[in-house]
This record gives structure tokens, C-alpha cells and sequence, in this order.
């Protein structure tokens, strides 16, 4: 089971929120298939928000196809997506923190290093699309 | 369906003065409603008429499709926790409860006793010895006990401190979601409620400045920001709700359904509080306008 | 709801019980010293022929019983229970509840704000009226001895504290604070204009009021002297500057006298001058003066509610004070309902 927070000051919107979240533990291994989500009412008396709101994420995971929310009995995670994260990359990771490295060694401090990082990501998103 | 609430011209003097003018409201059911606006704007006022404690002076109001105050049983689908969640200072919380189970046909005592254990609170205690929080605590026990599809809360964290006002709004949150009760509530501060509501009432000077779903209105607003440039030259259909203007730069928080893909202007989102802080800022602004106008 | 008009009611409920409780039982105790000194002197058996010798020989010994004090103490008690339950049951009953804005509490459970004055009203009321009520009985119990001695009942001072109309007022006292608890919306505002009201209604009942709920009877006659201990008159007096001050006797034995004057033939009242050859200070006396007086051609004019309407002017003077009671109930109710929203 996972839990749910809120960043207020983030600009994302909450159910955003709550998707990143699940995407994320997901990711990370922390959910796997046939892991039960917290039910809306956990949720909301845990961090006070609009039962809508978590209403609204759970039926976008599950339109992703990520969950399956199964009437009165809860929401479960449909797929399990760690195998092909992190373990997997685990080459791509060391590149990027050689990257990091010669990034700082340039004398870039970590503003420039996100912005730098940013604007290339963005560039190349926006090529392929 | 019907509608939780309905106004039509409604407006409430208290003597000469307007505590509400000429609101025309419609309030789908199932939401969570927040009503904000300045203190004195009227809020308390427009709660108190849709729970029947007051009467219109002109204007009509319905709620969930009936006229309020117009018997027990329409009293009995309606909660209300009025402000400062006033209880009895000499009765203890036991007592409360058999108050509210000797007033109420629909009293779901097993709901109010579960509530009252969840919170950690002593039947015997006196409700005057009571922390603020845990008095609007058994202020809002009270309230769903009653089962009501309605329930409005009067300013119900105002005057709590952040750790009782979160707890407030966790066992009100887990009760509308386990419920579906429709929900409006008020408050000066749109913090308090940007993480609650769905549904917007942003009321100043006694009228109605925006009502609407919040997701909706945040994709109709925008913040555009550029050199300097009067109203006029945006596109028509745009409807400028705030601007201010610095020698070099403009910035205006402009409503409008059609995305703007004028590239003299770099456009933004919105957060709630900054939709809600221009319509309240803007009406402060206006009404002196008037008045020089008047003086040319 | 009865039992929450109950649970908010009990703390003022108990002190007047217990106020009402101390003055019964203390009456109680002392009646029967009282009683015995009553059948003693002979005033208990005596109907129509009690000496004024009897009377005088109950009333002075009487003053060394502790009934005496106690005898006053009824009066105090019956003439204040109005006020306090005006001031303690009546005037917060609503004032608190809107002072405290647990009206918006109370008002938005499922029960009409009509039912809720209703029950609170029926409650106070009746609760006042019963001890009120008690209270009178037991004052009026034991001071027969002392109303057959004095023979005044009707006079403005003891009517008001035997018989039924003490539960009208207690009555009347709640529903005023109530009503003024409401209208103000403070509750020691509204128990001080209660206390006021109160009073003004104990003093202008008896004097403005009841002497015409029945119109007073006329008695016109030529002035006579009746023989009595005192003189022929109830009062004759001179003044310094030549007046003369003449109260003639009225047979009606326990009448409450509203005027009683000795007229001229012209109808204006007789106030001399009087002729120092017969009134003078070395003129012979009150007697020669008496005969004076009679031989000036005068008449009596008096005014009076005889003894025989004691209970046609309670019952009279209670229904009085129950109707004016259910107009400020009904005020109330207005009040509530429509000036309150």
C-alpha cells in the first residue's frame, strides 16, 4: 500500500499529483500487480482533499490501462512496469551521472545544470513530436 | 435531477443595509462548494437563507428543490454548522447527541457515537471545555449524524490552528466520501479550501462575482503578461477581469474560452487563489472607478 | 425537546423550588402556635359577633409568635416570585440562546423554531404557575387568622398575595421575560427591563386597574357619626392654617375603600375652615368638634368595592393577566418566527 502526499505549492493539479505518485511507485517497484490502492476515503482522511479529485485519478490510471478498479472490493494495480525501469537502465543511468560529473567539473552550479538539462529535453521532445 | 441550491434575485437586508444583492445562483448536487469571499461579503447571510434561520427579502431560493424553512423534514435533509460552531457550554457531548437524537427523526446514532470514539473525545466531557477544534468537531458530529444530503458549514476551520483545521477537513472529507453528501463551504480564505472544493462561489459586496467548476474556470482564465499595452488591443471575446500596468509591462488576468495565441503575450495558468485574489481585488477597484467618472 | 427545555431549565427551576420549599415548610411549622392563639382568644369560633376586643387582644399577642416575621415573609415571597421568575426562567430562556448563536444550532435541527418556543413556553409557564400557585396556597392558608383579624383581604396589598392571582402573575412574568429576552437579544438587558416591567405592572394593577374591573359601588348619605372607640369618625384633623380634615366611617366591614369624603352641598369636598370656637385647640375637645361638623349640613361620598366581590375580582383580575400573558406569548411567537429570519 502506498501513501498519497500533496505538494500545494507545486502548480501540478492534485489528481496530476496522485497519478505521478502511483506512476512513480510503480516504477519503482513499490507497486506491483495485484497491489491494492488506498480506497478514496483513506485517501481523502489522510490528506483532506476532494474525494473527486482521487475519483478522477484512479479512473485515468485506469484508463491507462495502469489499475482496474473493481466495485466494492477496491483498486488494484493491473501491471507491473519496475522490471523495465531503473535495473534495466542501469547503463543509461551511469551515463547521465558521467554527464553530471563533467557538467560540475565545467563549473555549472545546479540551476544551470536543471536548465541546461530542461531546454535540451524539451528541444528534443518537441523534434520528435 | 434537482438542484442542491437555486437563487433567483435573491437579496436579505438587515434594516438599510444589504447583506446580499440580487444573487442568481444555480449549485449542481454532489459537489463540494466553496464559497469565499471577503468577510462581510455575505457568505454567513446566503448560508443562513439556504438553511431556512433567515427569510428573504426579495428573490427566492430553493434548496435540493424546496423552499428552506418550510417544515422539519426539509430541515432534516439539510446540515448546517453555523460560524464559531456555537454548541452548549454547559451540556456534555453525551448530552448533545441525545439532543440531536431527540430532535432529529432521521438520527443516525450509531454514526455520531463511532465519530465521537474516533476523535478520542469523553461523552461525559462538558462541551465548553472543549479545544476549538474538537468543539467544531462535535459542532459538525451533530451536523451528519443528522444523515442530510445537504450540508453547509459556516467558516468551519477559521478559527482553528492548522494541525485542528487539516484534522476538520480529513473527517469531513472520509464522511463525503463515504456519504456522497453535497457540501458548501465558506470561507475568506481560498487556502483553506483549494485543496477541497470542486465547485467555485466567489462572493464580493454582497454579489456574486463568479460561481462555476473550478477546473473549468481555471481553463478559462489566463494570465497574460507583455509590454505594455492598453485592454483594448486583445482580441474581442476576451473579457478582462484584472490588469495592471508598470511603465514597460502589462500583465492582465483575462477570461476567455478561446486559447490566446497572440505572440505579443506570454499566457499562463492559474492557480485558484490567484483566480479568486483577482476577482476580489477587481471589485475593490471598481467601485471607486465609478466614482471618478463621475467627478469628469 | 422536553427533555432539553428540562436539562437547560433545571438550575433556575431548583432555586425557586427551593425557595418556595423553605417558605412552605417554615409556615408549616410555625401555623400551629398561631392556631392555637387563635382559637385562644375566641376569634376562631366568633362569626358575626367578634369583639374588636378579641381582635385587638389576637393581633397584639400575636406579635411575639414567630408567625408574626413569617406573616410578612409570605407577603415578600408572593411579591417577589414574579420577578424572579421573570428575571431567572423567563428573560434568558430565548435572550441566551441568540446570545450564544446556539439558536442557529438548535434551529437547524428537525423541529420547527414554533414547536421549540411552544415546548420552552408551555414548560416555563406551567412550571411557574404550579409554584406560584403552591406558594399562594400556603401563604393564604396561614394567614386566615391574621386576614380574619385584620379583616382587609381586599384591601390592594393583600389581595394581590392570597387566593389565584399570584398564578397569573407568575405567569405573566415569565411570558414578559421571555418576550423581552427575545426582542433584546441580551440577557441582562432583558432581566433588568423585566425586573422594571414587572414591577410597574405590581404597582399599577392594584392601583389603576382593579379598583374599575368591577365598577365600584357609590355610597351618598347625609354625614353621620358612628359610635366606635375612636370617635364618630375614621379621621378628623386640624391644621395650623384653619383646615379641617374630615374622614367619615363606612359600614361595610371588610370593604376595600377607593374614596371616602364628606362633601359640601355643592358637591366639593369639606375642608373647613373650621370655627375655633368649637375646634380650637381649648374649644372642649374632639367630641364638641364632631358635633360641629354634623350640624354644617354635610354629606358622605364614598366609593368602595364590598367585601362579598373578593372572588368575583380574583377571578376577574386572573383571567385579566392570563389573556394579557397569551398576547405577549403570541407577540412572541411572531417574534421568532418572522422578525428573527
Amino acid at each position: 500500500m502506498i501513501e498519497f502526499h500533496l505538494d500545494a505549492r507545486s502548480g501540478v493539479a492534485p489528481y496530476m499529483q496522485l497519478i505521478h505518485q502511483v506512476r512513480r511507485a510503480m516504477r519503482l517497484g513499490l507497486l506491483t500487480e495485484g497491489d491494492q490502492l488506498p480506497t478514496v476515503k483513506e485517501v481523502v482522511g489522510k490528506i483532506a482533499i476532494n474525494p473527486n479529485t482521487v475519483l478522477k485519478a484512479y479512473r485515468e490510471l485506469e484508463f491507462e490501462g495502469l489499475v482496474k478498479l473493481r466495485t466494492g472490493v477496491g483498486t488494484f494495480v493491473a501491471r507491473t512496469l519496475s522490471d523495465k525501469t531503473l535495473a534495466a537502465h542501469a547503463p543509461l543511468r551511469a551515463e547521465l551521472e558521467r554527464w553530471l560529473a563533467r557538467a560540475r567539473e565545467a563549473g555549472l552550479e545546479d540551476e544551470s545544470i536543471e536548465a541546461l538539462f530542461l531546454s535540451a529535453f524539451r528541444a528534443q521532445t518537441e523534434a520528435r513530436s | 435531477m434537482t438542484d442542491a441550491i437555486a437563487t433567483t434575485g435573491l437579496t436579505k437586508n438587515y434594516g438599510r443595509k444589504t447583506a446580499l444583492n440580487d444573487c442568481t445562483l444555480t449549485v449542481p448536487t454532489g459537489r463540494i462548494v466553496g464559497l469565499v469571499g471577503p468577510n462581510g461579503a455575505g457568505k454567513s447571510t446566503l448560508l443562513q437563507l439556504a438553511c431556512g434561520l433567515l427569510r428573504p427579502t426579495t428573490g427566492s431560493i430553493e434548496v435540493l428543490g424546496e423552499r428552506p424553512g418550510n417544515g422539519p423534514e426539509h430541515t432534516a435533509r439539510i446540515g448546517f454548522v453555523a460560524q464559531d460552531t456555537p454548541t452548549y457550554a454547559h451540556l456534555s457531548i453525551a448530552e448533545h447527541l441525545r439532543l440531536g437524537r431527540a430532535l432529529n427523526r432521521g438520527w443516525d446514532d450509531a454514526l455520531a457515537r463511532e465519530r465521537i470514539e474516533q476523535l478520542g473525545l469523553d461523552p461525559a466531557q462538558r462541551a465548553g471545555k472543549l479545544s476549538g477544534g474538537q468543539r467544531s468537531q462535535l459542532a459538525l458530529t451533530l451536523a451528519v449524524a443528522k444523515r442530510p444530503e445537504l450540508l453547509l458549514l459556516d467558516e468551519p476551520v477559521a478559527a482553528l490552528d492548522p494541525l485542528a483545521r487539516r484534522e476538520f477537513l480529513q473527517g469531513l472529507m472520509e464522511h463525503t466520501a463515504e456519504h456522497g453528501t453535497s457540501l458548501v463551504l465558506s470561507s475568506h480564505l481560498i487556502a483553506d479550501l483549494e485543496r477541497t472544493c470542486d465547485y467555485l462561489v466567489v462572493l464580493v459586496d454582497s454579489r456574486i462575482r463568479l460561481a462555476g467548476d473550478v477546473e473549468e474556470l481555471l481553463a478559462q482564465h489566463h494570465r497574460v503578461t507583455g509590454a505594455r499595452r492598453e485592454a483594448s488591443s486583445l482580441p474581442s471575446g476576451h473579457e478582462v477581469v484584472y490588469q495592471s500596468h508598470t511603465g514597460k509591462q502589462s500583465t492582465m488576468i483575462v477570461r476567455s474560452s478561446a486559447p490566446i495565441e497572440d505572440p505579443w503575450w506570454t499566457v499562463e495558468q492559474l492557480s485558484m487563489e490567484d483566480l479568486v485574489l483577482a476577482y476580489m481585488t477587481e471589485a475593490g477597484r471598481i467601485a471607486p472607478a465609478r466614482v471618478l467618472e463621475g467627478h469628469r | 425537546m422536553t427533555w432539553l427545555t428540562w436539562r437547560q431549565f433545571r438550575t433556575p427551576v431548583g432555586l425557586v423550588t427551593g425557595m418556595v420549599a423553605l417558605v412552605v415548610v417554615a409556615l408549616v411549622v410555625a401555623r400551629p402556635a398561631l392556631m392555637d392563639l387563635y382559637r385562644s382568644t375566641g376569634l376562631a369560633s366568633c362569626t358575626t359577633d367578634c369583639t374588636q376586643e378579641q381582635v385587638r387582644d389576637f393581633l397584639l399577642r400575636a406579635d411575639d409568635l414567630a408567625a408574626k416575621p413569617l406573616f410578612w415573609a409570605g407577603f415578600a415571597a408572593i411579591y417577589l416570585i414574579p420577578a424572579i421568575i421573570g428575571i431567572f426562567w423567563g428573560a434568558p430562556m430565548v435572550a441566551r440562546e441568540l446570545e450564544s448563536g446556539t439558536f442557529r444550532l438548535v434551529w437547524s435541527q428537525g423541529i420547527t423554531r414554533s414547536r421549540w418556543l411552544a415546548v420552552k413556553l408551555l414548560a416555563g409557564a406551567g412550571a411557574a404557575m404550579l409554584a406560584a400557585g403552591l406558594l399562594s396556597l400556603a401563604v393564604t392558608w396561614f394567614s386566615v387568622p391574621f386576614d380574619r383579624a385584620n379583616d382587609n383581604r381586599l384591601i390592594a396589598e393583600v389581595f394581590g398575595a392570597r387566593g389565584i392571582v399570584p398564578i397569573a402573575y407568575a405567569a405573566l412574568a415569565f411570558v414578559l421575560g421571555v418576550l423581552i429576552g427575545t426582542v433584546l437579544r441580551r440577557t441582562v438587558p432583558a432581566m433588568a427591563v423585566t425586573l422594571i416591567l414587572i414591577a410597574t405592572v405590581q404597582v399599577v394593577m392594584p392601583t389603576l386597574v382593579r379598583p374599575n374591573l368591577i365598577p365600584p359601588k357609590h355610597y351618598t348619605g347625609a354625614l353621620v357619626a358612628q359610635t366606635g372607640l375612636d370617635g364618630g369618625f375614621e379621621e378628623l384633623m386640624m391644621s395650623g392654617d384653619g383646615s379641617l380634615h374630615v374622614i367619615p366611617r363606612l359600614a361595610e366591614p371588610g370593604a376595600w375603600v377607593l374614596s371616602n369624603r364628606a362633601v359640601k352641598a355643592d358637591g366639593s369636598t369639606f375642608t373647613g375652615p373650621y370655627d375655633p370656637a368649637f375646634c380650637g385647640r381649648d374649644a372642649g375637645g374632639p367630641r364638641r368638634c364632631e358635633e360641629w361638623v354634623l350640624s354644617q349640613n354635610l354629606h358622605q361620598d364614598a366609593k368602595f368595592q364590598p367585601a362579598s366581590r373578593f372572588w368575583p375580582l380574583q377571578w376577574i383580575e386572573t383571567a385579566l393577566i392570563l389573556v394579557v400573558s397569551a398576547l405577549l406569548a403570541a407577540l412572541t411567537f411572531w417574534w421568532v418566527r418572522r422578525r428573527l429570519s
